[in-house]
């Protein structure tokens, strides 16, 4: 195909909205943790960015995009980018741009992760599963959806990352919370944000950059991506309105929880946004909202310490996502039709493929974070947690 | 009239709190300070070498009680601060001169 000027230029523009999600991401958990662990906090969702970029270039690309292997994993032909250079191929941008738009997603990933192991991570042992994380979680999920793998095959449909990206670090940060345990103190007194408005501030970064994941996931400057930016706003705001009065029915209409939900409502969107409707969107967005705030309760009840809610939010969300696709897919928009067209083997496909994914994000990471823990330990000493990852791992404070 | 100052861990504040209401002290002043005390912190290691985190973030609570309600202030206080470590904190008790409402001028015994 020839290059496209428009697709090339939106694209290299929603590669860098992707990339200001990872900070976003950052200051969301940021704002979420205790003043002693927040340069920490955002600290790990950069190093995700510089890990997985180095990774991915080495060997993320080729493994998530490369020849398919038994469906399972790409070959190594794009190792170092092998081949991957500034003509367009068989796409209408350059093969290195379509390559730096999924480093982001790799990226963000890994960042989101970080959720299960606020405050109280080593950060040597954080790279190193965090590199091994991305090479045996992310990559072949990736392959399975848009490598060619048997997700893609099945014809199971993801659009932006509601299986890759959502339920991967979802059900991970859920395995990685019960390895790593709870925070000391958790459950005894109270670990309240300290400070809101950080939060927020990730959250609009994340509202604003995921028009680049959504809309850029139709790679290429069209009515499709004008599709897709339109649902994943309207999801958002249906999500966020979901969760504000679901929260004001318990008690006070809470601000973190609206951008809670319009967080949610973004996550389940992703897989959906190129193949629904706005109407369905105010569905997925409200439906998320209220489920996402349910599972974050349930996991509280539960006395789990998946401190920052990826599982409650980006696992449950995507999920939710990635079902909600089979049932509202309208041919018209993405040529592929779901339950509310009739089609069963559509909701069939996405149950299944969302399901492998549950499973083996789960169980993959639940063994990497025992490897980790046995070799290196994940966890910092209790003196070292008690005054705070800023100081202990960092040597350093967030306000003078 | 005694003012009794406890340093507390700033995670046993909600119990303190708890307990002093339990026994029917309602009226406090809380403030975010940082020190340390004979140990000079926390030490810790790190890649052979020690690092001491010298002044750790505590809060203050003050009450001003009849002399009468010092010691069971005293107890409550630490009941519900301890945790048998280093860095518990102290209590002091200082002579109060007057006390005075600002909302209708009177002396409070």
């Amino acid at each position: 195909m020839v290059l496209d000027s428009g697709d090339t230029a939106f694209i290299l523009v929603a590669t860098a909205m992707v990339m200001l999600m990872i900070p976003g991401v950052g200051l969301f958990y940021g704002g979420l943790v205790r003043k002693k662990d927040v340069v920490s906090m955002i600290g790990l969702s950069f190093l995700a960015m510089a890990l997985v970029s180095v990774q991915w270039v080495l060997v993320g690309y080729s493994l998530s995009f490369g020849t398919d292997i038994a469906g399972f994993i790409g070959g190594l032909d794009f190792l170092g980018l092998r081949g991957v250079g500034m003509d367009a191929g068989d796409m209408t941008i350059p093969g290195l741009l379509f390559m730096a738009f999924q480093l982001m997603f790799a990226g963000i990933t890994l960042a989101i992760i970080t959720s299960a192991v606020a405050e109280r991570v080593r950060i040597g042992s954080f790279i190193v599963f965090g590199i091994l994380w991305t090479t045996l979680v992310y990559d072949p999920l990736a392959h399975w959806a848009w490598g060619g793998g048997w997700a893609s095959q099945l014809g199971a449909l993801d659009f932006a990352g509601g299986t890759v990206v959502h339920i991967s670090s979802g059900f991970g940060a859920l395995a990685l919370a019960l390895v790593i345990g709870k925070r000391i103190g958790f459950g005894d007194h109270d670990m309240e944000p300290h400070n809101i408005p950080m939060t927020m501030l990730g959250a609009a970064l994340l509202w604003f950059g995921w028009f680049g994941f959504n809309a850029g996931s139709a790679l290429a400057a069209d009515g499709l991506a004008a599709n897709a930016f339109v649902v994943t706003n309207t999801s958002a705001a249906a999500g966020a309105l979901a969760w504000l009065f679901a929260s004001w029915v318990k008690g006070k209409p809470s601000a973190l929880g609206m951008v809670s939900g319009g967080i949610a409502g973004l996550v389940a969107i992703t897989p959906a946004a190129g193949f629904v409707d706005v109407m369905s969107a105010l569905v997925i967005g409200a439906v998320a909202g209220l489920l996402c705030y349910k599972a974050l309760l349930f996991r509280v009840g539960k006395g789990l310490d998946e401190s920052l809610d990826a599982w409650a939010v980006h696992g449950m969300g995507g999920l939710w996502g990635a079902i909600a696709t089979g049932i509202f897919a309208i041919e018209a928009v993405g040529g592929y039709s779901g339950l509310l067209q009739g089609n069963v083997d559509q909701f069939v496909a996405q149950v299944i493929g969302a399901g492998a994914a549950v499973v083996y994000a789960f169980v993959v990471t639940y063994a990497l974070a025992k490897i980790v823990d046995a070799t290196m330990g994940l966890r910092v000493t209790e003196d070292e947690e008690y005054v705070g990852l800023d100081i202990s791992q960092h040597g350093e404070k967030a306000y003078a | 009239m005694m003012k009794v100052e406890a340093i507390i861990r700033p995670e046993r504040l909600d119990q303190v709190k708890k307990a002093l209401e339990e026994k029917g002290f309602v009226g406090m002043t809380v403030c975010e300070v940082t020190g340390r005390g004979e140990q000079k912190g926390i030490k810790l290691q790190f890649r052979g070498r020690t690092m001491d985190v010298d002044l750790l973030p505590k809060i203050r609570i003050e009450l001003i009680v009849k002399d009468e309600e010092v010691d069971s202030l005293i107890e409550t206080i630490s009941t519900a601060a301890r945790t048998g470590r280093p860095g518990d904190g102290r209590i002091f008790v200082i002579p109060v001169a007057r006390s005075v409402r600002v909302r209708t001028g009177e002396e409070v015994a």
